[in-house]
């Protein structure tokens, strides 16, 4: 792999003091790349990315964006990274509008506000319409589009995504993934927590696969698409705990 | 009962603009800040002090604004009130609520803020005296609006209604025309959603406090300028704010607004059918008729 | 010299009454993580109570019942309990700041009642026509108050064992659990909601009983009794002796109330005359003073138990320290 955007070596994190949920885990995602992280729930995905993130402290380890090290940034300071983070639930501001919540978002964006929204009312027709609607009366797939939307408002250079297409309809399931994808072409690149794991390893470049937060396997998507022990664990219905 | 209907309205008025800064803070730090009400009596003290400042250093100062009580001093000595008491409100954040909160003692927060009550509140009776202050000692005639039934309305009263509306005013077009309002409203909602939108939650929270303090200072003012001033101004407000907050539920910064003038009417009204003395429970009665049939409040959402 | 030991014998009765309450509390905070704004008013309700059950008839308020002394103390604490069955019911499932507002509420409104309903609880001059019990055998001097003493001793350490018993039991790990994390313990299919009124409820009927004892002493109950002064005193006894744990409540209400009694002594003997009015301010900045400087400074208390709050193997050091006492 060449130089990596993203690079997390050797992380232990946990919510609380002395009880780590991430026990030396490393990743690497690389520019403009799809890279999937799967695993069984409770396998510690949403925290990894919640450590890099900034919103769960790191007792050990480091990590590295475009070759910064960011490992104890605060959640606020992302954007200035040039990253931008779509939490896995209560992604958006239910209280404000769709059209409040995108300003929110824009907030730092200066004399390119008025252009960047254009373009997102563009990418997403619905937010456009419903601009005036309370973000919490949107239907799940709206919903989800407004957090891409809003993440993607600060033009990050890499996209940490948790479970974007999670209580989607498969069909709208598949638009996210594809936009994600979509995303790779323009330089940016995507961090992608799936549960639709086949649909995700058709469309990543690399995966990686947690359990117990701890790393148990990587390698290319298209390989491990085609694994036995992946294919039995994830594809087969079976869903075991790996490694366990 | 109309003139019960006006008293209330004034009086939700000073409610609404205590309760606001309230339940930012109580939706923001997770607890009930027991000591909210103390920064009203702060405020209202502040003003009696600058007050007569004003009025010696500048002499054009004292002159009276129109038909009222109120002179171009206390104005000035308001602003300064408000500025002070915000600051206040930062530096017990700093000096009591942040270092417990900081230890991981959340659930302590509520014993704090109560032990921080009862200092500012018996300081104050130490360093000002017991006994009750007016800001001025002019007789303001109320005005006759109709002999019967009888209502009596100072001008006074009509002005600190007039500048709390407008304040009202203000504050609901800054929540819902500005990204700053905005994000106001994204901290009570979700703190860590905001911050990951780029919002910095640590300044957020000294914002929180100096436009909670701000607004308690005025309130203060209000309260002494329409009642008197004494040093348990605090601990009379305390359980109206708080309905308040819970008629507008915990987190709403437009149901504090409307709850407060809920309270308050309810308040007067309950006089009508309520001994005098009862008055004190009322705010209780408030609470718990909201308890039983919309415990989330007016506004609020289900959280847990 | 008898002054002295009789002087000894009425404060040791007092705070005895008080840590009580105190033991009360912490059952309700340190144990389970419910605040308590308005423990007076569960200490107000078993004291009217008990007065109104336990007294003689008087022509301008309610009681006269002349129950027996016993059965009278039992009904204090039924109403202490009913009181706060209610006040647990309405906002228990809620953000626990609702408790804490609504059971401040309830103490202000409790005193308020009391001050104004004038056929309830006698109004302002408070409820009078009450009997002490056993005054005939004992009469009413220092042989009725040594007695007294050793009957309020009794109800403390039952008090006491019973709630280190508690504590160890599989229902005191659920408490902890529930404080500690709240959704684990509802995987555990158990409902917190109602663990915690539990809880709530058995505080706060142990806090009437302190009430009935003490309106029992006093053979007296006013407005004057139920003000909100003495919900801070009991919290600072907690908060000084330790927060979960009850070895630490009730040393914690004899250190603070010694501190009280001197304090208001030292300051009525000692303050010129033009600042007595104030004294009772600088007492109440000086109980605030400790609440937040023991939070800030010793948040586990003067007396901690153990340093770490949730380890297991806790509850059989725990207990045996309970059968030595
Ligand atoms: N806020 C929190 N505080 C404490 N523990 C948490 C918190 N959030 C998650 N955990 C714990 O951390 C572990 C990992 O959770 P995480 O959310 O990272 O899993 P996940 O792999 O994202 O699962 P899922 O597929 O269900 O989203 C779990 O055991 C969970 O109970
Ligand atoms: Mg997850």
């Amino acid at each position: 792999m060449a130089e990596p955007v993203l690079e997390v070596a050797g992380v232990t994190a946990g919510y609380v003091p002395d009880l780590p949920i991430l026990r030396d885990v490393s990743m690497r995602a690389a520019a403009a790349a799809v890279t999937v992280i799967i695993g069984p729930n409770g396998a510690g995905k949403s925290t990894l990315i919640k450590a890099i993130a900034g919103l769960v402290p790191v007792s050990a380890g480091q990590i590295r964006h475009e070759g910064t090290a960011i490992t104890h940034i605060r959640p606020d300071q992302m954007a200035q990274h040039g990253m931008a983070y779509v939490p896995q639930t209560d992604n958006i501001f239910r209280s404000l509008t769709v059209q409040q919540n995108l300003d929110l978002a824009l907030r730092r964006a200066g004399p390119e506000a008025t252009a960047r929204l254009d373009r997102l009312h563009t990418r997403f027709p619905a937010l456009a319409d419903k601009r005036a609607a309370r973000a919490g009366a949107l239907s799940g797939g709206q919903r989800q589009m407004l957090a891409v939307a809003m993440a993607l408002a600060t033009a990050p250079r890499t996209i940490l995504m948790d479970e974007p297409s999670a209580g989607l309809s498969p069909r709208a399931a598949q638009e996210v993934l594809e936009m994600a994808r979509g995303l790779t072409e323009s330089g940016v690149s995507i961090l992608l927590v799936e549960q639709n794991v086949s649909q995700a390893l058709r469309l990543a470049d690399h995966c990686y696969i947690l359990a117990e937060g701890r790393n148990q396997l990587d390698g290319p998507a298209a390989d491990l698409l085609g694994d036995s022990v992946v294919a039995e664990i994830y594809l087969g219905g079976k869903r075991l705990r790996v490694g366990a | 009962m109309i003139q019960h209907l006006l008293d209330g309205i004034l009086v939700g008025a000073i409610l609404s603009l205590g309760a606001t800064g309230l339940t930012m803070v109580m939706h923001m730090l997770r607890f009930a800040n027991f000591s909210h009400a103390e920064l009203l009596s702060i405020g209202a003290y502040v003003a009696l002090v600058f007050d007569p400042l004003f009025k010696a250093l500048l002499p054009l100062l004292s002159a009276q604004i129109g038909p009222l009580s109120m002179t171009w001093a206390l104005v000035a000595a308001i602003l300064v009130a408000m500025a002070l008491t915000a600051l206040s409100a930062v530096l017990f954040d700093r000096l009591v609520f942040r270092r417990v909160r900081e230890k991981g003692e959340e659930l302590s927060m509520v014993f704090a803020s109560f032990g921080l009550a009862l200092i500012i509140r018996n300081v104050i009776g130490l360093v000002f005296g017991l006994h009750t202050k007016l800001y001025s000692q002019d007789i303001v005639f109320a005005t006759v609006l109709s002999r019967d039934p009888l209502i009596l309305v100072k001008p006074d009263q009509v002005a600190v209604l007039g500048v709390a509306l407008a304040v009202m005013a203000a504050l609901h077009l800054m929540l819902s025309r500005t990204t700053f309002g905005y994000a106001l409203r994204a901290v009570a909602e979700n703190p860590a959603l905001a911050q990951v939108n780029g919002i910095n939650l640590g300044r957020m929270i000294v914002i929180v406090w100096l436009l909670g303090g701000a607004l308690a200072a005025m309130a203060g003012v209000f309260y002494g300028l329409t009642n008197q001033i004494t040093p348990v101004i605090g601990r009379d407000l305390v359980l109206p704010v708080f309905a308040a907050t819970i008629v507008g539920g915990i987190g709403s910064i437009h149901g504090a607004l409307l709850g407060g003038f809920v309270v308050g009417i309810a308040a007067n009204l309950a006089l009508v059918v309520l001994p005098s003395g009862y008055s004190p429970s009322v705010p209780f009665l408030i609470i718990l008729a909201v308890l039983l049939v919309r415990p989330n409040g007016l506004f609020g959402e289900e959280r847990a | 010299m008898i002054g002295v030991v009789s002087y000894l014998v009425f404060f040791t009765t007092v705070a005895a009454i008080l840590a009580i309450a105190v033991l009360g509390l912490n059952l309700q905070w340190g144990n389970t993580g419910l605040f308590n704004g308005g423990v007076v008013a569960f200490f107000g309700a078993g004291a009217y109570g008990t007065l109104i059950l336990g007294g003689t008839p008087q022509p301008d308020h309610l009681g006269g019942f002349e129950l027996p002394y016993l059965l009278a103390l039992l009904g204090g604490m039924a109403a202490a309990g009913a009181l706060a069955w209610g006040v647990g019911v309405l906002t228990l499932r809620l953000r626990h700041d609702y408790l804490a507002i609504a059971t401040f509420g309830v103490a202000v409104a409790f005193e308020n009642l009391m001050r104004n309903a004038e056929a309830l609880g006698g109004g302002a001059k408070g409820l009078r026509g009450f009997e002490r019990p056993l005054r005939e055998a004992l009469g009413s001097g220092f042989l009725y108050n040594l007695a007294f003493l050793a009957f309020v001793l009794v109800c403390l350490v039952l008090v006491w064992r019973s709630l280190d018993r508690l504590v160890a039991s599989p229902f005191g790990r659920l408490l902890r659990a529930i404080r500690e994390d709240e959704t684990a313990a509802r995987s555990l299919g158990k409902s917190p909601a109602r663990i915690r009124l539990t809880a709530f409820v058995t505080g706060s009927v142990i806090m009437g009983l302190s009430g009935g004892l003490y309106a029992t002493f006093y053979a007296f109950v006013s407005p004057q009794d139920v003000l909100p002064v003495l919900t801070f005193q009991i919290w600072a006894m907690l908060i000084v002796g330790g927060a979960g744990n009850t070895r630490g409540a009730v040393m914690g209400a004899f250190l603070i109330w010694a501190a009280w009694t001197a304090s208001g002594w030292g300051l009525s003997r000692f303050a010129p005359v033009e600042a007595q009015l104030y004294t009772g301010s600088i007492q109440y900045v000086l109980i605030g003073l400790v609440i937040v400087g023991m939070l800030l400074w010793r948040p586990q208390g003067l007396f901690p138990e153990r340093l770490v709050v949730s380890q297991s193997g806790r509850e059989g050091a725990r207990s045996t320290q309970g059968e030595r006492q």
